[in-house]
């Protein structure tokens, strides 16, 4: 009776191992468990990545209605606008000089902090992180509060020095000063950290054989320390470009575009055309109008850091 | 273990028996029996406002058996359009949503005829303001519902002591508290070259007017009633670019004197920085709803006290206001539309609106001329009267900029505030305005297209 039983339940039994050995079998593959582990993450970038920008573009060729495809009629019509020349020109402009200063305040900044001794680098490490971790959103109002057009603090202050007040926000050169200035003091501490990952990789038996060999600082730096940094500089830069390129808040917040439209980025002119005016495909289409630029600059950038990643492995 | 198996049998016979249930049943009505709404409204910056339209749409609910919902959506960083642009894209979200300026025509195509409710409206107040027909209707259709929450205009604010000291201008016997008491010869008077002169006056003591010349609504708004004061129309109803003429020209010149002699912050300000002005108690006067006033009321009373809304300049044109009217639309995805329309006009009754107007402080200014003569205007203070005038009185007209453009290429030349940007090139970067007439033709070609 005994036998009976186990034989009428062996069959399953066996059939259960099996499986179960089909699904070790299936998670001992590294490409399955990564893939699997992934799995969140696709999700994640397909439904808030993938989607919307595919839908962007799809957006970018309808008309004004959105009734009708006109392909690449919106991206030509932007081509004719006077003002939208200028906000090619201002983004190029904003994006230069910040991603420039943010480069060189943030290659500087990682040096001293490098050669500071390492009880106290943790502390300046914290310090000068801070702007990069308040909101952008509520710094930008903090700058906003300080170049008030009428009761600026800065203003305040110079006039207590007996200076003349500037007008930060309302003559349209000192605007683009200001929001590449809020740009630069927020990216700043981003450069910082990468390159003082960077600085921390580099052997130190270099910079000793260097002195041997009577190297001077600016010798070390410029023949061991760039060269070695070259590849963090590039993705930093690469990374910090398109961010910038599409920054919104600091110009949204403190200029709105204005004045006469001389401080509009590529966001900002998307939202005016886009929900203020109500057209969301002409939006959407000075939304992508980066994205081919962007996309070569990035394949151009990645490739030489996969290049020198080869030559030094 | 046994387990009891659905069959389609016993599907029929659960549901057979349901049915009779329900037929011998006697009737019961629930609290919501007709379902819920469910409002996205302008978030008023008076307090207490919001309260009086939720207290308005309960009592509404209650006797319809409709729960109702309201999230008062601020339209600061232009939130509210932002919510009514992705409402819109995704086809789902409130039933009912406020909507400022041109947002009626920006998302007509999704919004529900209304015309069997403004029929009504205005069989029982008599005409609606102009302009709100203009954004509120599409080819004769109305989309939208004038709402009295938010809805303004933007006449003068001055203060009365500075005006009678360095002007020699009593602006309370010029526009009295009382509609019946102008006098047409006085009112008259008040036109853009008494008001030039007076700003000229005013600059030199020390204590100029503060006209906002950015890209906000604000700016937009007084300039487009200039412009139209001067006769100037930058594209007509039939598509005509028509910046390029005399009045512009005329109007341009003019302006180039007025901006000489207001603070040069102007051209930076946002909506509330022409508030500022006036509440630090050194501008003269400003063109603004009461909120200013409301504000300094609170902060510097001894500014309020001083302060007086009354008409705009006249110009060879005419008087006009800069009207910002705010609109209910009925999304076309909502599943209680006959609900909706009902709400819709129950808040629009006179006696609704004459709670909403007295909630806000006469901030509010209904579509219906006919509901122009609500006690709160009368009584607000200090000074006693100081809001009369606010609403339009005598011959001023309200006025939007864009119009009589369509609607599509009007909500564009309003929303790039393409007139204030031509100002401020001609004022502030003194640019040739020839050029500047150029670069608004090409702006405004721009906007014509389909």
């Amino acid at each position: 009776m005994v036998d009976a039983v186990q034989q009428t339940w062996m069959p399953g039994l066996a059939g259960e191992r099996a499986r179960r050995r089909g699904i070790q079998r299936l998670l001992r593959r590294r490409s399955t468990i990564a893939f699997a582990m992934c799995v969140p993450l696709i999700v994640i970038i397909a439904g808030l990545v993938a989607y919307p920008a595919l839908y962007a573009i799809y957006l970018s060729m309808l008309n004004r209605a959105q009734t009708r495809f006109i392909g690449l009629g919106n991206f030509t019509f932007l081509l004719s606008r006077d003002v939208f020349w200028m906000v090619v020109e201002q983004a190029v402009i904003f994006t230069g000089f910040a991603v420039a200063f943010k480069a060189l305040i943030g290659l500087i900044t990682a040096h001293l902090i490098n050669n500071l001794p390492v009880r106290g680098q943790r502390k300046w490490r914290g310090m000068l992180l801070v702007p990069w971790v308040i909101p952008l959103a509520l710094s930008s109002l903090g700058w906003w509060w300080l170049f008030d057009p009428t009761h600026s603090a800065f203003n305040w202050l110079i006039a207590a020095f007996g200076g003349q007040e500037i007008p930060w926000l309302s003559d349209p050169y000192w605007a683009r000063f200001s929001v590449i200035l809020v740009n630069v003091w927020y990216g700043s501490p981003f450069f910082l950290i990468m390159y003082l990952a960077a600085l921390k990789s580099v052997p130190e038996q270099l910079y000793e054989a260097a002195a041997i060999d009577g190297a001077s600082a600016w010798q070390k730096f410029w023949h061991i320390t760039l060269p070695m940094m070259r590849n963090i500089i590039a993705i930093t830069v690469l990374f910090s470009l398109i961010v910038t390129f599409a920054n919104f808040d600091i110009v949204q917040i403190m200029t709105a575009g204005g004045p006469r439209n001389m401080t509009h980025v590529f966001a900002t002119y998307a939202f005016m055309l886009g929900i203020k005016s109500g057209d969301i495909p002409l939006g959407a289409s000075v939304s992508l109008f980066m994205l081919p630029l962007l996309a070569i600059a990035a394949v151009f950038i990645l490739r030489g850091v996969r290049k020198r990643g080869r030559e030094i492995g | 273990m046994r387990h009891a198996s659905l069959t389609r049998r016993s599907i029929l016979k659960t549901a057979a028996l349901g049915s009779a249930a329900a037929i011998a049943a006697p009737y019961v009505r629930g609290a919501h029996a007709a379902g819920k709404l469910t409002l996205g409204c302008w978030d008023h910056w008076v307090p207490g406002a919001n309260n009086t339209l939720t207290k308005l749409c309960n009592e509404w609910g209650e006797k319809n058996k409709v729960e109702v919902h309201i999230d008062y959506i601020t339209s600061q960083g232009e939130k509210d359009k932002l919510t009514a642009a992705a409402e819109a894209q995704a086809g789902t979200g409130h039933d009912i949503m406020s909507h400022r300026d041109w947002n009626i025509q920006v998302h007509h195509a999704a919004l529900e005829p209304l015309d069997e409710v403004i029929k009504e409206l205005i069989k029982q107040n008599g005409p609606v303001s102009p302009v709100s027909e203009y954004l509120d209707t599409v080819k004769g259709v109305w989309h939208g519902i004038p709402a009295t929450i938010g809805s303004q205009v933007k006449p003068c604010q001055s203060r009365l002591d500075l005006y009678q000291q360095h002007c020699g201008l009593d602006l309370r016997d010029m526009f009295p508290a009382d509609e019946a008491k102008y006098d047409k010869a006085k009112t008259d008077k008040w036109d853009w070259d008494l008001y030039l002169t007076c700003a000229e006056k005013l600059f030199k003591a020390g204590n100029p007017v503060g006209l906002p010349m950015g890209q906000t609504s604000d700016a937009v708004d007084w300039v487009g009633a200039l412009f139209n004061s001067f006769g100037v129309v930058m594209v007509d109803d039939k598509d005509n670019i028509r910046i390029d003429s005399a009045e512009t020209r005329q109007a341009l010149e003019y302006l180039k004197k007025l901006m000489a002699v207001n603070p040069p912050e102007v051209y930076a300000w946002d909506d509330a920085g022409n508030n500022r002005w006036l509440i630090s108690g050194q501008g003269a006067g400003i063109m603004n709803p009461p909120s200013a006033w409301a504000v300094a009321k609170r902060d510097n009373p001894k500014v309020a006290e001083q302060v007086w809304h009354h008409a705009m300049p006249r110009g060879p044109k005419g008087r006009f206001v800069g009207q910002l009217p705010f609109s209910y639309g009925l999304w076309k995805f909502s599943k209680n539309k006959e609900a909706a329309k009902d709400l819709l006009l129950y808040i629009s009754q006179r006696e609704s609106v004459r709670q909403l107007v007295a909630a806000s402080s006469g901030y509010d200014i209904p579509a219906f001329k006919s509901m122009h003569d609500f006690d709160t205007w009368k009584t607000v203070e200090p000074p006693l009267g100081v809001v009369y005038s606010y609403p339009p009185r005598g011959d001023e007209v309200t006025s939007i900029t864009g119009r009589p453009a369509r609607a599509e290429v009007g909500a564009q030349i309003y929303n790039q505030a393409i007139n204030t940007v031509m100002v401020a090139k001609f004022t502030q970067g003194n640019e040739k305005l020839d050029n500047v007439i150029r670069w608004a033709s090409n702006e405004l070609e721009g906007t014509l297209r389909v």
